[in-house]
């Protein structure tokens, strides 16, 4: 669908090359929510412009439905933009109209001047994003959830494939932000639409995305299926945006448990059915070893339930490594903890 | 009321007043239709071409910046004077109303140039971005989107101009361009007649109040 092939970004600033994209390579796939996050000044709005080609790469290809976007000449260009839809952290509504002229003004660009066929469609965008009542105000006379989404609706006006989502919920408040997330999961689940999202928060990543990329001094530095970066992070990057997530540290209580030699110390995953069920004490019993929790979290990742304990094992090694085994055997996923 | 307004007035002569009010409201009003016309063009192609622009183009933002530059620098009494040769062309005469809109219309349209510039400047670049992240061209940028967000900077930039008109007009009557200033400077300089030169200050005032809370109130109308 989406495609970023050895793409690399530099700016001349006063004669000196700057380097905002180096080496990235992306493949985000047909229907899937796929988040971006970074740090201020990581890359990350010069990655997001490059899907539509408000930015160009120095060097480097972006393939979109199978078209080079480089080969497109300025029409072909625009008409290809027509079908990208793409909302802001600060809505760049046009606060000149109202709602209803802000949302008809891409239909107008595409060209479409039947007033009463632009009418009906805008009835249709506000009707999704929940905002009919308000058609006739001015942006200014709308709260920030609601600004976002006449954005969202502007940006669906001519039926997109893709939607570009450029910090769209860094000016939220948590409360509207959650709603608005919840607007483009349901958006994406109803029209099939590719959702490519930028961000510097890895809630928003966890409570939408399929899968994640981290970007890191213009470099991506880990990507995957959001669970998997979110409860195994490799890259440094990534592990301080999971702690930042989290409401209190991930790295357990930890360093002070006494006497580590006696102990065995696994991180335990639990995902999916492991969730549900009461493994952990079963296990316990059935090999005769006893466990006290160090640490541990219970995430709700997009819409999967994930727990992840991590625990000191106490017993006859022989017997704990049985345990262990049969814990992986069952689904869980076992770490050894670096204290 | 009337004995007292002439025993204190005893040069005005209304009538020429009036015919001076007249000929005052015709030059501004016919230059200032005319800035509007090709000052707004003007401010647009200032500011597309300026640097990081949609059609930046450091030469044609240049070339048409020295022009507007030159234009503005030349006080407008010199102008006047030295317009009178392609005014004379262009209008047959270089008296009167008609002899004096040409060079209003060359000293007010760089300088309302320059303001719609200013005022376009001012809209937030992310409609800009916006716009083109939906696929419109310059065109449909400028006429939906920039000009209707630089709406209410284009009038209070209107308003600025209509008054510098009017201030140029009254200097217009150096060369016998006729007006208010025509009437202060015949009879208020010339012939030291203070009353006169009292009652066109009075229009002239009056006359720049009236723009101004015209134009202040169609700012505000237009603001959202």
């Amino acid at each position: 669908m989406i495609e970023l092939q050895a793409i690399h970004k530099s700016y001349q600033v006063k004669g000196v090359a700057i380097t905002a994209l180096t080496d990235v390579n992306l493949h985000i796939a047909s229907g899937e929510i796929f988040g971006i996050i970074g740090h201020s000044g990581a890359g990350k709005s010069t990655l997001i412009r490059m899907i539509n080609f408000l930015e160009r790469p120095t060097q480097g290809k972006v393939v979109v439905e199978g078209v080079d976007l480089d080969s497109l000449d300025d029409e072909g260009l625009r008409q290809f933009r027509q079908g990208v839809g793409m909302i802001f952290q600060h809505f760049n509504l046009l606060g000149s109209k109202t709602v209803a002229a802000n949302v008809a003004f891409p239909l107008e660009i595409a060209g479409k001047s039947d007033k009463q066929s632009i009418d009906k469609r805008v009835d249709e965008l506000l009707d999704l994003v929940g905002l009919k009542r308000h058609k006739h105000k001015y942006p200014r006379q709308l709260s920030g959830g609601e600004k976002q989404r006449v954005g969202i609706a502007r940006a669906l006006a001519n039926h997109p494939k893709v939607l570009l989502c450029d910090e769209a919920t860094s000016a939220l408040d948590p409360q509207t932000t959650r709603s608005i997330l919840q607007l483009l999961r349901e958006i994406n689940e109803r029209l099939g639409l590719t959702i490519v999202l930028i961000t510097h928060e890895m809630d928003v990543i966890r409570t939408v995305c399929d899968r994640v990329a981290v970007i890191d001094s213009s470099k991506i530095v880990e990507s995957g299926p959001v669970s998997q970066v979110f409860l195994h992070p490799q890259h440094e990057t990534t592990k301080r945006f999971v702690q930042e997530a989290e409401h209190f540290p991930v790295e357990e209580v930890g360093l002070n448990i006494g006497d580590t030699t006696q102990k065995t110390i696994r991180r335990l995953t639990f995902m999916e059915d492991t969730v549900h069920q009461p493994v952990l004490s079963r296990t316990a019993r059935e090999f005769g070893i006893d466990f006290s929790i160090l640490g541990g979290r219970i995430e709700q990742i997009k819409s999967m339930t994930c727990g992840q304990l991590t625990i000191a094992l106490e017993g006859d090694n022989t017997r704990v490594h049985q345990a262990l085994a049969h814990l992986a055997a069952q689904g869980v996923t076992v770490e050894e903890v670096a204290l | 009321m009337s004995n007292v307004l002439n025993a204190w007035f005893s040069n005005v002569d209304w009538l020429d007043i009036w015919l001076a009010t007249v000929d005052t409201l015709l030059m501004m009003g016919g230059s200032l239709t005319l800035v509007l016309l090709l000052g707004l063009p003007l401010g647009v192609l200032l500011f597309l071409t300026s640097p990081k622009q949609l059609r930046a183009s450091h030469k044609t933002y240049t070339a048409v910046s020295f022009l507007v530059n030159i234009l503005r620098s030349l006080p407008f009494v010199i102008l006047l004077i030295a317009m009178i040769p392609v005014t004379v062309f262009l209008t047959g005469t270089s008296l009167g109303v008609m002899g004096s809109i040409p060079a209003l219309v060359v000293a007010g349209v760089p300088f309302f140039g320059r303001l719609v510039e200013s005022a376009l400047r001012e809209v937030d670049r992310g409609i800009i971005e916006a716009s083109l992240a939906m696929g419109a061209n310059t065109r449909q940028i400028v006429l939906g989107a920039l000009l209707h967000e630089a709406l209410p900077g284009i009038l209070a930039a209107a308003t600025v101009t209509a008054i510098a008109l009017v201030s140029y007009t009254a200097l217009a009557g150096v060369v016998g361009g006729g007006g208010l200033g025509d009437l202060a400077i015949r009879y208020g300089y010339q012939r030291f007649q203070l009353d006169v030169m009292f009652i066109t200050i009075i229009f002239l005032l009056l006359l720049v109040q009236i723009l101004q809370s015209l134009g202040t109130r169609l700012v505000q109308h237009f603001t959202r």
